[in-house]
């Protein structure tokens, strides 16, 4: 049986040219002025900006082991709602993805789930404990097909286990994505360490404990010629090193959060744990250098870090909250208020730096296609003239933990479409939906 | 003003009016009839999730003098200690009735977390978080300077306040670089570099690393504790080390001006920060910090949950 045709009619591209786009058997089958079909379900997306579905390289999934806080459906749904195509989970899970079955295990979920691709990440090291590498060839062999490793929470910090990881990957075209923490310099650490952790009496998270992980990797990978992410960059000096990197030639790539792009440390003098996250939110100063930064292609990816946690663990004190919040559901209306109605960005480069980019990055063939006629139709519809109310009850995420509850924020996700099929149609996200 | 959880919490007015109101406190204190009705039937919990007895007793000495039903909630073999959340220790508190709860607690702004949440709806005063604050630590301090050295003034504009030692890890430094420069007085801070935190620079203090350099002008020195463990946390080569540069001796007391004071919060440890000779001298107020406690915490109380501050006079 063949997927139903859609005909969206009068959205604007990315580049800017207003045109229909006719979705026909999963794939787009064509982008013109006036397109007719009789047999189409026709949607009307004048004033509405069509994207390629977003793809998020950085999803914290919670299954295996911790279902409570959210599921790979639960996360498959709150993509969908948000626009996304594509999520990578990170390795972090119980058990840990270090081997090919629990890779295995979360990519068949992702398929069964149905919403959008579910990319598994590799953890770098066994048990995320840095000290041996993981099953790296059998990941990257199994169904999974894994490409990009990570142990997203812990820092690889000893200097040669990530050496001969970034050396092991290039057999797989594969690629280190890279928690940069110096784990000595932050031991216990709380929050950004500057003016405001010195009034609060909450242990400080240096900048420098970032940058010196950032400059030594750069480096290690210049010297062995592999590829290197670096996770979400948070200070004005990560970004200065890896625009140094980039003029050097160097294969580095990096990703910034949309929390990390709007909000700043001086929400912990709440001490409501909602605003603590990993690496914490920095100065004023470091959210505008982010901001140039992926404007000017320095960081080349937003990645949500969405990190759901059960309300028991941010409904506490200060020290005592997991580190983490949700990003999914408000991750495009944070990088509309923050690059488009400033005008750092325009919808080309946020189809760039949400799709195109970290699906290149990722080796995810079949997603990032910027609507090219003849590709998979995953694509995604926002109206970037409205605005929405975020509430955090009204989520699809198993997780409450948004820094945003109660924002009202630019930009309403109303069509999502993967391989053709609808997930989110007029704001609608479907209940079910049937695999190919 | 419902809460104190910060010396933020007060501008130079309502400050002011919390040391006067001690003023009065204390001549009752010194009376025959120690005990004011002002509190009757209220009911006041120290939480104390951290260890204190000192600051526990001085809270539950002012309560009693003000008539309060105080509880006492103490971390060792409650609910506290077996894994209890804040939030159900609030509601816990709450469903009792508690008019205010008086928390010490080791995570900063476990206070604000209270106070801020809907978990219960009473006055919520911070008697020290973790290394935030402990504002009424800072309050009894400003108000054994006032009484030494004030001269009658309300404040204590031009007074010069040297505060040394492991400034980073200290509520006590918190709160008194807050209250004393709100007060009008000038703070120069004294500790090893290592024991600064990042961003004192926006602190409306001086800093320096040398005690000597700076003692001879203070009109008070107060010494902060230092904790053991500082040293296998590398913040320090030894303790006999931080002795030579920071601790009081007998020799650096010498430097001192006639009329200046000697401040620490307690407990002491004598050898390490100050000599036992100095804790002892003339010129230590410090048993005299632990008597105006209670004053200060009863005023506190007063005007938190009396809702009104005691002017000269009036009684």
């Amino acid at each position: 049986m063949s997927s139903p045709t859609y005909l969206l009619k009068g959205g604007r591209l990315p580049d800017g040219a207003i045109s229909d786009l006719l979705i026909s058997n999963g794939v787009i089958a064509s982008v013109a002025q006036n397109i007719s079909h009789p047999d189409a379900e026709v949607l009307d997306l004048s004033g509405s900006v069509i994207l390629p579905g977003l793809v998020d390289l950085h999803t914290h999934l919670r299954q295996p082991g911790l279902e409570d806080a959210e599921t790979v459906l639960s996360a498959s749904r709150a993509g969908a709602k948000g626009g996304f195509t594509a999520l990578s989970a990170m390795a972090n899970s119980s058990p840990v993805a270090d081997n090919a079955g629990v890779v295995e295990q979360v990519y068949r979920l992702g398929q069964e789930a149905g919403y959008l691709d579910v990319f598994p990440i590799g953890a770098v090291t066994m048990g995320l404990k840095g000290e041996s590498l993981s099953e790296i060839g059998a990941m990257a062999d199994s169904k999974a097909r894994v490409r990009v490793f990570s142990d997203d929470g812990n820092c690889v910090h000893d200097p040669l286990i990530m050496r001969r990881a970034l050396e092991y990957i290039k057999k797989f075209d594969g690629v280190i994505a890279q928690h940069a923490q110096d784990p000595r310099l932050t031991i216990d650490a709380q929050m950004n360490e500057g003016d405001v952790s010195a009034i609060l009496g909450l242990r400080g998270w240096p900048a420098v404990a970032e940058e010196a992980i950032i400059a030594r990797d750069v480096l290690l990978a210049a010297h062995v010629k592999s590829r290197l992410h670096i996770c979400h960059v948070t200070t004005a000096g990560g970004v200065e090193i890896i625009r140094w990197a980039k003029a050097r030639g160097i294969d580095v790539t990096a990703e910034v959060t949309p929390h990390h792009l709007l909000l700043t440390d001086e929400l912990a003098r709440s001490y409501d744990p909602i605003f603590k996250v990993n690496p914490p939110l920095r100065t004023e100063h470091d959210v505008n250098a982010l901001r140039e930064g992926l404007a000017d292609g320095t960081i080349d990816i937003v990645a949500t870090d969405h990190a759901p946690h059960t309300m028991e663990s941010k409904e506490c004190e200060w020290a005592q909250a997991s580190f983490g919040m949700l990003g999914l559901e408000t991750a495009l209306s944070i990088v509309v208020k923050t690059m488009i109605e400033t005008k750092l960005m325009d919808w080309s480069g946020v189809a760039d730096r949400l799709s195109t980019a970290p699906a290149r990055i990722g080796r995810y063939s079949g997603q990032g296609k910027n609507l090219a006629v003849g590709s998979n139709a995953n694509l995604m519809v926002i109206n970037p003239d409205t605005t929405w109310m975020v509430d955090r009850d009204l989520g699809q995420s198993k997780s409450r933990n948004t820094p945003f509850h109660g924002y009202e924020l630019p930009g309403v996700v109303t069509h999502t479409f993967f391989n053709g099929r609808p997930t989110l149609l007029a704001g609608h996200l479907l209940n079910s939906v049937s695999p190919e | 003003m419902r809460h104190l959880l910060s010396i933020s919490d007060l501008d130079a007015k309502a400050a002011i009016s919390i040391l006067d109101t001690a003023t009065e406190l204390a001549r009752v204190s010194d009376g025959a009839v120690k005990k004011l009705p002002t509190l009757r039937g209220r009911t006041i919990v120290n939480l104390f999730a951290e260890d204190s007895t000192r600051t526990r007793i001085s809270f539950e000495a002012a309560a009693k003098r003000l008539s309060a039903d105080v509880i006492n909630f103490s971390a060792k073999g409650s609910s506290l200690s077996k894994g209890e959340s804040l939030k159900d220790t609030a509601l816990t508190l709450q469903a009792m009735g508690a008019d205010a709860v008086i928390i010490r607690h080791n995570a900063s702004g476990a206070p604000a977390r209270l106070a801020n949440s809907q978990w219960m709806l009473g006055s919520v005063i911070n008697a020290g978080d973790g290394t935030h604050e402990h504002p009424s630590q800072a309050l009894l301090d400003a108000f054994t300077i006032r009484k030494h050295l004030g001269k009658g003034s309300p404040d204590l504009a031009g007074l010069r306040v040297v505060i040394v030692g492991d400034v980073l890890h200290s509520r006590v430094a918190r709160s008194n670089v807050l209250l004393l420069s709100l007060l009008g007085a000038s703070v120069t801070l004294v500790a090893p570099p290592t024991l600064l935190p990042v961003g004192v620079e926006s602190w409306p203090v001086k800093v320096s690393y040398d005690f000597d350099s700076v003692i001879e002008s203070a009109d008070v020195v107060m010494m902060l504790r230092l904790q053991q463990e500082r040293m296998s946390e590398l913040f320090l080569p030894n303790t006999r080390e931080y002795s030579r540069y920071f601790g009081l001796n007998g020799d650096r007391m010498k430097l001192m001006a006639p009329h200046a004071i000697i401040m620490h919060p307690g407990p002491m440890n004598r050898g390490l920060e100050i000599a036992a000779e100095v804790a002892d001298s003339a010129r230590s107020v410090i048993v005299e910090q632990v008597a105006n406690g209670v004053s200060v915490r009863m005023a506190i109380l007063y005007v938190l949950l009396a809702g009104q501050s005691l002017e000269a006079g009036v009684m």
